[in-house]
């Protein structure tokens, strides 16, 4: 709920999202954008609460779109897939916030993107956690190595395309999925 | 509250990685301890790879995971109420706050009003809560000192008396599942708020058994007075909330700050301590036993009568497309949660911002230049609990 | 199906009264062995999740553990004879709860308290979980709940110290009886951490998937 005017005016780059209240942040300017937030005695956000990310598969929607004559056209949307990492940026000194800064990466391949760690470090633990869980590598972090899961893990629990190793062979009550994933083992 | 200029300066750190040279030319090294996961002091499954020069402790990592149950992505692939017993299980001490944080940001999301003496409870269950985390957390610490359980067994035997209301509202000791979207689930039984009155009434003298026992002992302040001290720029810095980050000086409680719930009704004070170090942390949980028991007072006295939930529609709960971050003060420190919907039953993100995670990214700052004993007792004032630092 | 807890036979009951009438107190060396067993239990103090919260309250003042022998928690394995397994076991940790069994001197039992030591609990769709302990090691006691009331950890307890009185002490030993040194090895099996899962994914001769036949 802060003034999007003066951070818009001094990075122009940004895109503000009206929707969520959120300000979308290229990757490159990431870290200069989060250092003047913290600095500038304006805004001091000098808190990074929560950061968060988020596996947006490709998505496919078909509108109905009203045409001024009447009819009905349909078009499909292609929403291409990308990860995003969130930041709730709080200010201690003011008592304000929260301000949301997203990134975004290009595709869902080889995900990177800059770290705050420098910044905020706060940050730390949870960047870490989005890189283990997410495979999302973030550029600039002192020590990115895997935190919640063990060091020979190769998969990316969180992402929405992860297969969880079967281990279903015995469920008393299965059903809907649980049930898709016991049945490979009735026969047996 | 003292300025950050007035601090007393952090122990000297010695450098990483060398070998020491002791008066007779004798070379020693480093010695690796990994301490834990199981461990009687470490407060659940969580494991300290420590770097010791002697005892002196010059390197240390904190490795957790092993309590790592994907409670996120369980809750992606179930509806959003389905997912309140699951938040019961984060701090495993506390289910009611984790609850409210849970219900707040659901309520934030599709903006659903909840009742007035929904409020009252909600406000009385989660300072009951932060009374039986404080007094076990202290009792744990001082068990860390060498305490042998003594103090221990007297803040269980207060926390029975908690757990028995809890019991009687919602069904459960530690598991509460009592809040709901809107509001609570039940009203609460009759008599139960002249039981808790009682409680309540009986609590200061406890808490001045408790005090009498322990804020002066010779042991205990001569053991963690200068002991971990967290510096304020830091503290800010690294995230730090909840009582550690008021311990370095810094006012920000999250009841005061952002006014949630019924908050701004009540009159109590955010006391704050001037050091930083462990003493500061235990004695501040002391202190704000006593805040919430005024806060219970105030809440008991004008609970209003009415409905206990608002209008929600339970079946086929579908909010509207968005995103919402609500948080709570947690008695550990500022729980979280962040939620992304996409118009269907089931969350698209369900994120927890865990408070014990966050405050352990200084424990090493805390730890270094300090004996390996003093470790133990700077991790038992951060305050954790493993099932929200890996949920 | 408890185990009866009489004495082994050798004597008249009749006659073992009359004895008693006397002052005189006639039983088996073993009845005597498993009651100095059974009402001695040293529990190794290792929580690992919310289960852990209710057995400390069980070990507290109210609903009292020490009555029953069991107050000394120790910290060390190699102290201890019954592991209590409170709590989820991940993936992660379990090659830490196989270790710790294996340190454990016999005879050693093990409780598998709460839904999540049984089975996996609450998070059994987790990548991370292990979905009971007993895929490794052998369980003696299953206490459900989630978590059990402190009560119900100490019914459990008192199951254990029947079974506990039941053990014989001539005949085979425990090691030849215990399905996880069904290969002759001197210890249970340790998972290692593999790319996916861990390997291997449970103990053949611990667990073996009960054979179902449902129509699809």
């Amino acid at each position: 709920m802060s003034d999007p005017t003066p951070i818009l005016a001094r990075f122009p780059v940004i895109v503000h999202d009206t929707a969520t209240d959120a300000f979308i942040v290229p990757v490159a300017q990431a870290l200069e954008v989060a250092t003047w937030l913290r600095d500038d005695p304006a805004q001091a956000f000098d808190y990074a609460s929560n950061v968060t990310g988020i596996d947006y598969l490709p998505l496919e929607k078909k509108l109905k779109v009203k045409q001024p004559d009447g009819t009905e056209v349909e078009t499909v949307s292609n929403r291409p897939g990308y990860f995003e990492v969130v930041y709730h940026l709080y200010s201690m000194q003011r008592k304000a916030g929260p301000l949301i800064l997203k990134q975004r990466t290009e595709g869902r391949e080889n995900p990177l993107v800059a770290s705050l760690t420098p910044v905020y470090r706060g940050a730390e633990f949870q960047e870490r956690e989005i890189f283990d869980l997410f495979g999302i590598c973030f550029k600039g972090h002192p020590d990115l190595r895997r935190i919640l899961m063990w060091d020979e893990f190769e998969d990316f629990p969180m992402r929405k395309d992860y297969i969880s190793p079967d281990d279903y062979e015995y469920e008393p009550t299965p059903h809907d999925s649980v049930l898709a994933e016991a049945r490979k083992h009735y026969s047996k | 509250m003292n300025p950050a200029s007035t601090l007393p300066e952090s122990p000297v750190l010695p450098p990483r990685d060398y070998q020491v040279y002791s008066g007779d030319d004798l070379a020693t090294n480093v010695l690796e301890v990994a301490m834990g996961p199981q461990h009687p002091s470490t407060h659940g499954v969580f494991r300290m790879d420590v770097s010791l020069d002697g005892e002196t402790v010059v390197k240390l990592k904190p490795v957790f995971g092993y309590l790592h149950r994907n409670h996120e992505k369980i809750a992606e692939n179930v509806t959003y109420l389905s997912s309140m017993p699951y938040t019961d299980r984060l701090d495993y001490f506390c289910s009611m706050t984790n609850n409210w944080a849970y219900a707040m940001t659901v309520e934030k999301l599709t903006g659903i009003a909840v009742p007035e003496r929904a409020e009252y409870i909600r406000v009385i269950m989660a300072e009951l809560t932060r009374l039986q985390n404080h007094a076990s957390l202290v009792g744990f610490f001082v068990n860390d000192l060498g305490a042998s359980g003594t103090p221990l067994l007297y803040a269980m035997r207060e926390r029975e008396h908690i757990l028995d209301l809890f019991e009687w509202a919602s069904g459960a000791r530690m598991m509460c599942n009592y809040f709901r979207f809107g509001g609570c689930r039940n009203d609460l039984p009759p008599g139960w708020l002249q039981q808790c009155r009682k409680v309540v009434d009986a609590f200061p003298a406890f808490m001045d058994e408790f005090e009498k026992l322990l804020t002066e002992n010779e042991i205990i302040i001569s053991r963690t007075q200068k002991v971990g001290i967290l510096p304020r720029p830091l503290a800010i810095n690294a995230g730090i909330t909840g009582p550690m980050l008021r311990a370095s000086g810094v006012d920000y409680d999250i009841r005061k700050v952002d006014n949630y719930g019924i908050y701004n009704r009540f009159n109590f004070r955010v006391p704050l301590g001037e050091v930083g170090d462990c003493y500061d942390r235990f004695m501040l949980r002391l202190l704000e036993m006593h805040e919430s028991v005024s806060i219970l007072k105030q809440a008991l006295d004008s609970i209003p009568e009415g409905p206990v939930i608002g209008d929600v529609k339970a079946r086929n709960f579908r909010p509207k497309v968005g995103e919402a971050y609500g948080r709570i003060e947690a008695p550990k420190g500022e729980l979280g949660f962040f939620l992304v919907s996409d118009g269907s039953p089931k969350p698209y993100r369900y994120r927890v911002r865990p408070p014990s995670l966050i405050n352990l990214t200084v424990l090493e700052d805390m730890c270094l230049g300090h004996k390996i004993a003093d470790a133990v007792i700077i991790l038992g004032s951060v305050d954790i609990v493993l099932g929200e630092v890996d949920r | 199906m408890t185990p009866p807890e009489t004495p082994a036979p050798g004597i008249d009951e009749g006659l073992r009264s009359e004895l008693q009438k006397a002052g005189v107190f006639v039983t088996s060396l073993e009845f005597l062995y498993n009651w100095g067993r059974k009402n001695s239990i040293w529990p190794l103090g290792f929580g690992i999740a919310c289960c852990a919260i209710e057995m400390i309250a069980t070990a507290a003042a109210r609903f009292d553990l020490s009555r029953f022998g069991a107050e000394v928690f120790r910290p060390s394995p190699r102290q201890a004879d019954l592991m209590i397994v409170a709590g989820t076991v991940t993936k992660k940790m379990a090659p830490q709860v196989v270790r710790l069994y294996n340190q454990m001197p016999e005879p050693k039992y093990v409780i598998a308290m709460g839904a999540c030591a049984i089975s996996g609990g609450p998070f059994k769709q987790g990548y991370n979980v292990l979905k009971g302990v007993d895929r490794y090691i052998p369980v003696d006691i299953h206490i459900p709940g989630c978590p059990p009331r402190p009560e119900a950890l100490l019914q459990g307890l008192m199951e254990l110290q029947k079974k506990i009185a039941a053990q014989r002490t001539l005949g085979p030993s425990e090691r030849q009886n215990n399905p996880a040194y069904a290969t002759g090895e001197r210890e249970a099996v340790i998972p290692q951490y593999g790319a996916h899962d861990l390997v291997p994914p449970y103990d053949k001769n611990v667990w073996h998937p009960p054979h179902l036949e449902r129509e699809s």
